[in-house]
């Protein structure tokens, strides 16, 4: 085969090989994340489906249950109403009452029920902290 | 010394834009090249100052600095004093440019007898990234780092507990010494793309730096992730957090660098390429400082501040809109009329590899911006959790791994039929091998990802023995030395090349260990009273009894856990989690004492086979009931209740008398503290006697090890690959571009000996390369020796021409 028809065979090859790999990453993303809320967003919402929460822990509202912990969370500006939260499993350390969480989970009867493990624990901006990667 | 470092820091951006401009303004004119030269070092030094002074500040808790108060106490631990400086916004900006002013230093000394037309452009894009950062400080609303305070506090808020870790005092400027130094070659590229002079010339000038680059911003992200392992009391090392894969991002394109330029250099392909790839990875790496620091993206890192991000994003546009001008303008200049001749030669793996390593950068990339993407078309914010990227990436790097055994074994140009199966006999034996002995004696085979990639380990570390192995067995034959001693040369003749592979034998090693620790990980939370055991893949643990330890700082409630293999006792683990007291604020009651932050300190049991790690959440209920009762007891003790201690009537008196003489109010706070640091330490130690379970999170991670030795293996490989060869340590420095030119060939000539003795060249193949290389190098060598009269091809003047100093083998 003469050399520059097969160079083009080649690059043809490859950009398919990249399209599809670019069509994967679109169709998964779109269908594998979570959506991000607030906690006032997430009162009254459909039980099922699986959100990722960011909001407020209200300061003095957790409390051990069973194996787990049982906290109440609001908006991360600190307004709106409340929402009570569970999550099993061990918490991360700069976790307590005022900071801010994210955590992925689902709301049944009214309270956001979280998955282990997803429970991130924001430091708090006093610490404005290093510049990590 | 403040106001004296903002006008060191008003005049380290003067030099930076002077240095600029004199270097564009003095093109072709030597003098003012040399000028700009030195204002180039003097803008180092005076960034050396300012950071020696707020330094000192630290050191001296001079807390007029607004820095050192809000990032800094007296009770902070000296060291960790020292380091404070990068927790802030404005000292991580202070260190960006000082590093800045380091690498830029050392590259335009490297280079100032060579590459004349390219110089004074890369000075100017050095500088102007310089100019930028400096420029942030000076003029950006709150990140100036000589900012002052008044009235000056007594004492300053303190380092979060969680970052006083050995690893955060060297983390950060790691990372940000490899983020810094892809500065230089991105500068140099820039220079080569304007002046035309687009073959190897910036690519051997500025290899080293990308390989500084490129370790440092490895070794950051070693680092991070030990933090997170031993520190974060998640048990996890890796979690696709937005700005880990900030910091993973430039160091992938920086690999795939790495391996094309080598391509460039021998075989002149590849240049647009390498231009893209090398703005691609600067602009990662000034993405990754935009990320921290712009709390666009949900992230553990991401902070409240935010004040440089939009900057740094400007600079990013400015960057990519810049250098892709740039690259569509050179086009022409940039095509090579040579192509890849073979797909089974080196460079086509090394291009495979490239499409690998940009195509997992590709996924991270979407992947940490998907949040923002799926605003833009959904209008919801969503996020893609690790199992997404792990998706992705496994696979990725699996085939990596593959590749990464191909390539080595491959000689340049082409491999033929004969060659190949003689090379990959023995590698896909091993690896065929120990895929069926995992699969017979383990349950490897029910994970075929990780199958897959202990099969390929299994390959490529094969491989690459076998390499050392012909290499020191054909220099054996060249020169005659004994077995080691010729292993040791062939290394320290060949450090690119043998210190490249000692690189890729670190990195199979630290895949192997990701591999197992993901896959076969055993991880359980479980409540234990004191004297419970619990029994984890095959080990007893037992609660033994609980610690409580009492300092300055801190109150530590933890546990003695004995450890039991086969009935034998092995050790014991001291799992603990530690409350810091709140510093720089007034204590109201003793539950303030239990306020503060809190870190674990993880129980771990190393070993080769697998880590047994132990982290513990102190279930401090009781305690913390009665020190609300404690409280409450101290509250009616000053309010002079019934049945009160002598103490109380004293401290009541006290107070009274406080609230009309002020002079008195200092004295009776500090009774008042001490009183109740007492009885919180009474209370705290009440704990050992309380039987409440404990929640004990267990894991155990198999090969887990391996993945800290794998990198500091590949650390290990590149500092093999940057030591100057020996006897050009002195005089590596002044070399000229025609001397680096020469030598390039040279070393071209004595890969394809090793690559024919080695039996990866035919006789045939081995003879037309040779003849082809030695006419080459007899060119280079006509056109200096003739040229005594005529200029030598790159440079503008004459210049001192060095003795000969190359060593042939």
């Amino acid at each position: 085969m003469d050399p520059q028809r097969k160079r083009k065979i080649r690059l043809v090859v490859a950009l398919s090989v990249a399209v599809l790999l670019a069509v994967a990453l679109v169709y998964t993303s779109f269908s594998a994340s979570t959506e991000a809320k607030e906690p006032s967003q997430l009162i009254g919402a459909s039980p099922g489906t699986s959100y990722e929460m960011t909001g407020r822990v209200v300061k003095g509202s957790i409390r051990r249950e069973g194996n787990g912990i049982a906290f109440r969370v609001v908006d991360r500006d600190g307004k709106g109403k409340s929402l009570p939260v569970t999550y099993e499993g061990t918490v991360p350390d700069p976790f307590r009452g005022g900071r801010e969480i994210v955590l992925t989970g689902t709301v049944e009867n009214g309270t956001f029920v979280g998955e282990p493990e997803t429970l991130i624990t924001k430091c708090p901006s006093k610490f404005t902290t290093k510049s990590d990667g | 010394m403040a106001s004296l470092g903002s006008a060191l820091l008003a005049l380290a951006f003067l030099a930076a834009v002077t240095a600029g401009a004199l270097a564009l303004a003095g093109r072709g004119d030597e003098r003012r090249l040399r000028i700009s030269r030195r204002v180039v070092y003097a803008f180092c030094a005076l960034l050396t100052a300012c950071v020696a002074i707020i330094e000192i500040a630290f050191a001296g808790d001079d807390f007029s600095f607004s820095l050192v108060a809000e990032h800094s106490s007296i009770e902070t631990p000296s060291g960790y004093k020292l380091a404070a400086m990068w927790s802030s916004q404005e000292g991580s900006l202070l260190l960006w440019a000082w590093v800045l002013s380091i690498a830029a230093s050392a590259a335009l000394y490297a280079t100032r007898n060579k590459l004349r037309e390219l110089v004074p452009w890369a000075t100017a894009a050095m500088m102007g990234v310089a100019a930028f950062f400096t420029g942030l400080m000076l003029f950006a609303p709150d990140v100036n780092p000589f900012a002052t305070t008044s009235p000056v506090p007594a004492d300053g808020v303190g380092l979060t507990p969680l970052l006083q870790h050995p690893s955060m005092m060297i983390h950060p400027p790691m990372l940000y010494s490899g983020y810094v130094a892809f500065t230089v070659p991105f500068a140099f590229a820039i220079g080569a793309l304007v002046t035309r002079r687009l073959d190897a010339e910036w690519i051997r000038a500025t290899r080293r730096f990308a390989l500084i680059a490129w370790a440092f911003l490895g070794f950051g992200l070693l680092l991070g992730a030990r933090w997170s392992y031993t520190e974060l009391g998640w048990g996890g090392y890796w979690a696709w957090d937005p700005v880990e894969n900030a910091a993973l991002m430039p160091w992938l394109l920086g690999t795939a660098f790495l391996h094309s330029i080598m391509v460039q250099e021998k075989r002149g392909i590849l240049k647009v390429w390498n231009a893209c790839l090398i703005v691609g990875t600067f602009s990662m790496a000034l993405l990754g400082t935009f990320l921290v620091r712009s709390g666009v993206l949900q992230s553990i890192h991401a902070f409240g501040d935010n004040t440089v991000g939009p900057y740094v994003l400007g600079l990013i546009g400015v960057v990519l809109i810049g250098s892709t001008a740039l690259i569509v303008s050179r086009l022409d200049d940039l095509r090579s009329p040579k192509r890849i001749d073979s797909l089974a030669s080196r460079e086509a793996v090394f291009l495979v590899n490239n499409l690998l390593l940009v195509g997992m950068t590709a996924v991270i990339f979407w992947g940490t911006f998907f949040p923002l993407i799926s605003e833009l078309f959904t209008g919801e914010k969503a996020s893609l959790a690790a199992p997404w990227f792990d998706r992705y990436t496994t696979p990725l790097a699996i085939l990596l791994v593959l590749f990464t055994g191909i390539g080595p074994l491959l000689a340049w140009r082409r491999i033929s039929w004969e060659s190949a199966k003689r090379v990959f006999r023995v590698p896909a034996a091993v690896a065929a091998a120990v895929a069926v002995a995992l699969v017979l004696f383990t349950d490897a085979g029910d994970k075929p990802w990780a199958l897959a990639l202990f099969a390929f380990a299994a390959f490529a570390l094969t491989g690459l023995a076998q390499e050392f192995w012909t290499g020191a067995a054909a220099r054996r034959r060249l020169s005659g030395e004994p077995g080691a001693q010729a292993l040791v040369g062939l290394v320290s003749r060949n450090r690119r090349r043998y210190g490249g592979y000692i690189v890729h034998v670190g990195i199979v090693v630290l895949l192997i260990g990701v591999a197992a620790s993901s896959s076969f990980q055993t991880n359980r939370d479980v409540d234990l009273r004191p004297g419970e055991s619990v029994v984890v893949d095959g080990r007893t643990i037992t609660y033994v009894k609980p610690t409580v330890a009492v300092d300055e700082e801190k109150f530590t409630f933890g546990s003695l856990l004995r450890i039991e293999e086969d009935g034998e006792v092995v050790g014991y683990l001291r799992p603990s989690q530690r409350f810091f007291r709140p510093t720089g604020q007034e204590t109201g009651t003793i539950g303030s004492f239990f306020a503060g932050e809190a870190t674990s300190e993880v129980g771990l049991r190393p070993g080769a086979g697998s880590d047994l790690w132990i982290a513990e959440r102190p279930n401090i209920a009781a305690v913390q009931r009665r020190v609300r009762a404690a409280d409450q007891g101290f509250r009616a003790c000053i309010q002079g209740a019934p049945g009160t201690p002598e103490q109380c009537k004293a401290l009541r008196a006290l107070m009274l008398a406080a609230q009309s003489n002020p002079s008195l109010q200092a004295g009776a706070l500090e009774q008042i503290t001490k009183l109740q640091g007492l009885a919180a330490e009474r209370v705290a130690r009440t704990y050992l006697t309380d039987t409440a379970p404990s929640t004990f999170k267990v894991i155990v991670d198999p090969l887990v090890t391996w993945m800290w030795i794998g990198a500091l293996i590949a650390l290990a490989g590149a500092l093999i690959a940057l030591w100057p060869a020996r006897g050009r340590r002195r005089g590596a420095l002044v070399r000229t571009e025609a001397d680096a030119r020469k030598e390039a060939k040279y070393r071209e000539i004595r890969d394809a000996e090793l690559d024919h003795a080695a039996g990866k060249l035919s006789d045939e193949d081995f003879a037309a390369l040779d003849a082809e290389l030695r006419r080459e190098a007899l060119e280079i060598l006509d056109r200096e020796n003739g040229g005594g009269a005529k200029a030598p091809a790159n440079g503008n003047g004459p210049h001192p021409r060095e003795p000969e100093k190359i060593e042939q083998s």
